[in-house]
């Protein structure tokens, strides 16, 4: 609205583009200030993963002598790519689970609702006002009666159902905004339920479910708690290699720093790849 | 429609598709940290596997408090996630008294568990059964810098006491650019500061507990020997002394930052490294110092592994661990990855051996350091607990975290040492009440 308005005051006298001018300025300084701010631990860590390990520990400094010495020693130990297709596994099939789900629930929510609709949603959200060691005992137990205790599917059901709520929520403000005249021109045409669902709502709404879809994506990536406590090694994800890094005995921020850099680097060259997708996605429907 | 009907079993054919489980042979699953010892025994992988053909390793490695959380659960749940188990001397006489570890009381003829250090093995046992095999274990000793000791004509003595220590961390403090007299753990938890400071209580004459289980941490003893260590750190520490732990303060020493160190006996090899310290040319080692008795006044800790009575892999578990704690374990890390690498403290012939004691001259000095420990004896008045650095009852974590945090808060200055430990000893009388240990 900002940069709307100033654009349509530009013209009018030059005392007035100035102020246009500065201002559009100081928001893009502020703009930039956030974003360092937000950067600066994953610039630091990506630093520090150059550092010799007794460099990592020393007084901050820019200046050091880069060296691959710590990202030798976390090729050295431990299978990265074990761990990295866990996670892309886990990742993805839950958030395809989660949209599979979510998808006719936010549908049904958004153009059928009935007087109780808004209570389910809230009600869906409460559920992740619980912190998640509360549960952590019972889902233990359900886990190791039915065999699911390191196992993929057993990560998968879980993520799906802790990015449930966020992604109905998501996809049901992404459906509301949608006008109902397009679904009803195809009802007449003759659509049953799912194809107006498959053929016109998805295809209408594709950008905000694939930010949903992202959203999702990041989150199971980077969840620590369950993969931690439900996995040992077969379906342990990236988050579960970190955590291996750390010593009680020992300098390990460097070598720390380089596993956490590589766990993050695939999720963060996605979001790098579809961040125009992702700004799209979550910004559809704010400005008509 | 119909994919609507099909829907179900896709999904389910699915999600059974990308979470294949592939199991081989006997695998015995290792729980884990990730210290020095630990990663060369996940490297020599192979060598145990060539050697037992029918067995295959998994090993889960885990930051400490995560691994014993995970393990508390799996074990308290009959989960039977793990095969062979990384705790220390803390948890394996309470854990075993519960009935969650294995007996090893059919250790193979050839495992020579007569060679073991008494002290630790007595630590690992329960009723003089052990329950767990040590795979290295630790004392605490002094490490001070050589060069500034004879820069400023210091002799050390054969057995410092804390008075010389204060008067010659005094001198050295600020002697170069940014010497810290003396480093000492500062970091709140019971393995962090509480380890140290209990070690310095004891010296003190002080103690946990009276024969009733009655905390005593207000009592004279305790007010002096955590007054001495505050105006020590406070004097001639370095800057944010409460946040260093064990790591922390080996990065400071390694680089010189400090004169006077007092910490586990397993630092010595990291700092006689010269690829890991500056200071390995320089490296002086003296036992812990001691005030009013020796009593207690250096620790006993071993990391052991172990086998959860819920393990159903028993047999190739006990395979695993008679190896990675035997003598042939001891020489292959010798010969392979250098004799200053190999496991210290748990055997009598690694001290023995001539090439160990060639390699790592620091080697007598921990040896005797651990055979002097008693954890059974471990304060000038008796005392109804075992361990030196702990109190190995399932309270003492919590306790030791919290006696711990108000005595950093007296380090930095939040409270005075007669109100930190004022407010630790109510705490704890509440804990050990509500525990059963005293009566309300």
């Amino acid at each position: 609205m900002t940069t709307l308005s100033s654009k349509t005051a530009a013209p009018r006298s030059a005392s007035g583009w100035r102020s246009a001018q500065a201002k559009r300025a100081m928001i893009t300084v502020l703009g930039w200030s956030v974003a360092l701010v937000i950067f600066f631990p994953i610039f630091w860590m990506i630093l520090t993963g150059f550092k010799t390990e007794t460099a990592a520990i020393a007084d901050p400094t820019l200046i050091f002598s880069p060296t691959l010495e710590s990202y030798q020693a976390v090729q050295a130990r431990s299978g990265y790519t074990r761990f990295a297709l866990n996670s892309v596994a886990v990742a993805f099939g839950s958030t395809f689970f989660a949209l599979l789900i979510a998808i006719p629930c936010a549908y049904a929510m958004a153009f059928l609702p009935t007087k109780r609709t808004k209570g389910t949603l809230l009600w869906m959200l409460s559920t992740k006002m619980l912190p998640s060691v509360g549960v952590l005992v019972p889902i233990y137990l359900i886990f190791r009666d039915v065999g699911l205790l390191d196992t993929r599917t057993g990560l998968i059901i879980v993520y799906t159902l802790m990015n449930l709520p966020i992604v109905v929520w998501m996809l049901y403000t992404f459906f509301k905004d949608m006008p109902k005249d397009i679904l009803e021109a195809g009802r007449m045409d003759g659509a049953s339920t799912l194809q107006e669902v498959c053929f016109l709502l998805l295809p209408l709404t594709l950008p905000g479910i694939a930010s949903t879809g992202l959203l999702s994506v990041i989150l199971s990536w980077n969840e620590a708690f369950w993969s931690l406590n439900l996995t040992t090694s077969s379906a342990a994800p990236l988050t579960a290699y970190i955590a291996s890094f750390s010593s009680p005995e020992g300098l390990f921020w460097a070598k720390l720093s380089a596993a956490s850099t590589m766990a993050i680097a695939p999720i963060l060259i996605l979001g790098w790849m579809t961040q125009k997708q992702m700004v799209r996605g979550l910004t559809f429907g704010a400005v008509k | 429609m119909r994919l609507a009907r099909h829907l179900p079993v896709t999904t389910l054919a699915a999600a059974i598709a990308i979470s294949g489980h592939a199991q081989a042979q006997t695998e015995i699953t290792v729980a884990t940290v990730n210290n020095n010892d630990m990663v060369i025994m996940q490297s020599l992988t192979d060598a145990f596997e060539e050697a037992h053909p029918d067995i295959t390793l998994d090993w889960v490695v885990l930051e400490e408090n995560v691994l014993r959380q995970r393990m508390t659960t799996d074990i308290a749940t009959g989960g039977g996630q793990f095969d062979v188990m990384t705790i220390g001397t803390y948890e394996v006489p309470i854990w075993a008294e519960r009935g969650w570890l294995s007996p090893l009381d059919n250790l193979p003829d050839d495992y020579n568990e007569g060679d073991l250090l008494a002290s630790v093995r007595d630590g690992l046992s329960l009723d003089g059964t052990l329950h767990a095999l040590p795979f290295y274990a630790e004392s605490s000793m002094m490490y001070y810098r050589k060069d500034l000791f004879e820069n400023a004509g210091i002799e050390m003595s054969e057995q410092p006491t804390w008075e010389e220590v204060r008067e010659w961390a005094g001198e050295l403090h600020g002697s170069e650019d940014g010497l810290a007299g003396i480093c000492l753990r500062g970091k709140p938890g019971w393995g962090e500061n509480m380890a140290f400071l209990t070690t310095l209580v004891n010296t003190y004459g002080g103690r946990w507990f009276d024969e009733e289980w009655n905390p005593e941490l207000n009592s004279e003893e305790w007010v002096s020997a955590i007054q001495f260590y505050v105006d020590l750190l406070n004097d001639y520490g370095p800057p944010g002394a409460s946040s260093n732990g064990f790591n922390e303060n080996l990065a400071l020493f390694s680089r010189g930052n400090c004169a006077m160190w007092v910490d586990a006996t397993s630092a010595a090899g990291k700092l006689f490294d010269e690829n890991e310290s500056d200071v390995a040319d320089s490296l002086g080692f003296a036992p812990a110092p001691i005030a009013e008795t020796p009593k207690g006044s250096h620790w006993l800790w071993s990391w052991a592994l172990a086998i959860p009575a819920s393990s159903e892999k028993q047999e190739a578990a006990l395979e695993f661990i008679t190896w990675a704690t035997s003598e042939e374990y001891i020489e292959l890390v010798g010969e392979t990855q250098g004799w200053t690498s190999v496991p210290p403290g748990t055997r009598e012939s690694t001290y023995a051996n001539e090439q160990y004691t060639e390699a790592a001259p620091f080697a007598d000095f921990v040896l005797n350091a651990i055979k002097e420990t008693d954890p059974n004896d471990s304060t000038l008045k008796p005392n109804p607990y075992v361990g030196v650095q702990t109190v190995n009852i399932p309270e003492f974590q919590s306790i030791g975290t919290q006696v711990g945090q108000t005595i950093a808060a007296a380090l930095t200055g939040d409270t005075t040492v007669e109100q930190a430990l004022d407010n630790a000893q109510r705490a704890t009388e509440r804990t050990m009440q509500r525990a059963g240990y005293i009566e309300r």
